[in-house]
């Protein structure tokens, strides 16, 4: 029988198998940010073991809370700093240079097709939208991987899902997560990896694969995994330009992490996406779906356009599409916060920088913020957010707070009216 | 280091129990896990549960349903346990991660049927006071309250169990890689 993608990186990267079962893999990417690795420092430090062990795989970023807000995050900042500088760990971003996490590292070719990828942070999965193995995980195994470069995984087990037909206008990458999410439940896809198949995402860009492969974990899932192509190609082809004599070589060599025609699968889904609509969440969990049409004229407070989901470029062009020309309405707060500094000029040099501002947005710095209830837009007790983040649980953006999950298309309209809104109704 | 197992049980009798829940993200910036004592389960809203109440405090192992520890990777959910002294978690299933990071902590997450967890709750319905005993090495539990004995045994992977004897993931990769 031949093997998943997941299942060819775990060959590939296989140090050791102390136990049927479990796999110790060799990683080629330890990811850090400030809130979930400072711990591992301070627990090196004192074990005797300040060392990493490559700093040339290791990348550090400062995202959840920056500029620093407090004393504490100030704190945490300068522990990662310190560390960073320390080790000589080149691929450090901090202030003016930083993005979140999961949309600075793609950005600068640091995933690859085939690679394992770790962070202390659960929508690592993301990455797989490059044809990688890339894991959430807890400080202890983030510990492990910066000294040792090694992770414990029981085998994979995956579960294909088909997108089959044709997106239709004004429905994007998010809807389909949603939608698949509403269909496994948040607890579908435990200790699986999801592999993206069809038409639908092979006419994706990497953007969108980002978006789909992000909301992995949100149904449970490991890592969500798309099938290397040219369209991968063409994104690293700045980075790997020198590696291969062309890209048609760089996507033979792409190509041999693409699963196999007879991979063996725990389930295979197929969905037909050519009749969705626009997808809303309404409770607490993400698998908590609706049309945006059954949830429209919900009132909100804040919209939130952002975060590791759709705060990179294409997710602005698709807010400021609906936005042009129009503006919040008075009873929202309308917060935009471009992913990465490189996105943020991008937007600025589009034009969409003024569309947002114009219609009433507040722009901030990249940064997760407010979609973990951090800072940059915390909601009051009682107060309801369109966000375009992944996670509604019960106080995630404040305490007392409730989220809407949507798409940047969707939360732009919302954010016109002030009641969640279908934008295909503009 | 090595962790002592079972004790006094507080029931939490919902699915989907999420991280944010056990430890609310404000308090990630803190940077020792120490600091996160006061704060668990802070946002936890269920019948009859109050976290800063007698319950949570006594107890040393949590039963509760399924996907548990489900939403983000932050260790901080298992380090609110342990600096609480709950090493122990018995639960119908988990989220992957925060189940790595109980054994990577060198902490129990024990998976039992929901027939079995049914039976756990049905004593403390009886009681409210169940106290259960853990035996690693027989893989084994041993649950009492009102006057009543529920005994069952458990699964435990082979890699979890060493981790577990080794006392965390740091120990274990750390004496092999």
């Amino acid at each position: 029988m031949g093997q998943t993608t997941a299942e060819k990186i775990f060959a590939a990267h296989l140090r050791d198998e102390p136990f049927q079962g479990t796999k110790v893999l060799d990683i080629d990417r330890v990811l850090c940010h400030e809130i979930t690795t400072p711990v591992a420092i301070a627990d090196l430090e004192w074990r005797g073991k300040d060392r990493v062990f490559d700093a040339s795989k290791i990348k550090a970023v400062i995202d959840h809370v920056t500029p620093a807000k407090d004393s504490k995050t100030a704190l945490q900042a300068k522990i990662l700093r310190d560390w960073a500088r320390r080790h000589e760990i080149k691929d450090f971003f901090d202030v003016g240079r930083n993005g979140v996490c999961h949309a600075i590292f793609p950005e600068k070719g640091y995933i690859r097709p085939g690679f394992t990828a770790i962070m202390g942070d659960s929508h690592t999965c993301t990455h797989g939208a490059f044809g990688a193995f890339a894991a959430g995980v807890g400080t202890t195994d983030l510990e492990v991987g910066i000294l040792k470069g090694v992770c414990a995984f029981r085998e994979p087990k995956t579960i294909r899902v088909n997108l089959n037909g044709k997106l239709p206008g004004g429905v994007y990458a998010k809807d389909v997560i949603l939608f698949v999410i509403g269909q496994l439940g948040v607890n579908g896809a435990t200790d699986r990896v999801i592999e993206f198949h069809g038409p639908v995402v092979e006419t994706m860009s990497m953007d969108a694969r980002m978006t789909l492969c992000n909301m992995a974990i949100e149904a449970g899932g490991t890592c969500g995994i798309c099938q290397p192509d040219m369209v991968t190609v063409e994104y690293l082809w700045p980075f790997i330009g020198e590696e291969y004599a062309s890209k048609a070589e760089a996507l033979a060599d792409f190509q041999n992490w693409v699963a196999d025609t007879d991979a063996g699968y725990d389930k295979v889904l197929d969905f037909d996406v050519s009749a969705l609509e626009p997808q809303v969440t309404y409770g607490f969990k993400p698998d908590c779906v609706k049309s945006a049409k059954e949830m429209a004229g919900t009132k909100v407070d804040q919209v939130y356009i952002g975060t590791c989901t759709n705060g990179r470029i294409e997710d602005l062009r698709q807010a400021a599409a609906v936005l042009k020309g129009r503006t919040v309405a008075d009873s929202v707060r309308g917060i935009v916060s471009p992913a990465t500094p490189k996105i943020f000029q991008e937007a600025l040099a589009e034009g969409l920088i003024q569309i947002f501002m114009d219609a009433g947005f507040c722009v901030t710095n990249p940064t997760c913020g407010a979609c973990l209830g951090m800072s940059n837009g915390v909601l009051a007790e009682g107060e309801v957010c369109a966000a375009t983040s992944n996670r509604n649980f019960s106080g995630r953006m404040g305490k007392g707070g409730m989220v809407h999950l949507m798409s940047p298309s969707t939360a732009a309209a919302t954010a016109i009216t002030g009641v969640i809104t279908d934008a295909r109704s503009f | 280091m090595k962790k002592t197992f079972g004790g006094p049980s507080i029931f939490l009798d919902r699915g989907d129990i999420n991280t944010d829940e056990i430890i609310p993200a404000k308090y990630l910036t803190e940077v020792t896990k120490e600091a996160l004592k006061p704060y668990c389960l802070e946002d936890l809203s269920l019948d009859g549960f109050d976290p800063k109440g007698e319950k949570l405090a006594n107890a040393r192992v949590i039963v509760t349903r399924d996907n548990f520890g489900c939403g983000s990777s932050r260790e901080h959910a298992p380090w609110v346990f342990e600096v609480n002294d709950i090493h122990t978690v018995i639960a119908e299933s988990y989220a992957r991660i925060f189940r790595q990071n109980m054994f990577n902590c060198g902490m129990l997450a024990i998976e039992l049927p929901k027939e079995q967890i049914d039976k756990l709750f049905a004593l403390e319905q009886g009681s409210g006071d169940v106290d259960i005993a853990i035996n690693l090495a027989e893989q084994e539990i041993v649950a009492r309250g009102n006057g009543i004995e529920e005994s069952c045994r458990f699964e435990i992977s082979p890699f979890d169990k060493a981790l577990v004897e080794a006392g965390g993931w740091v120990e274990y990769a750390d004496a092999r890689y």
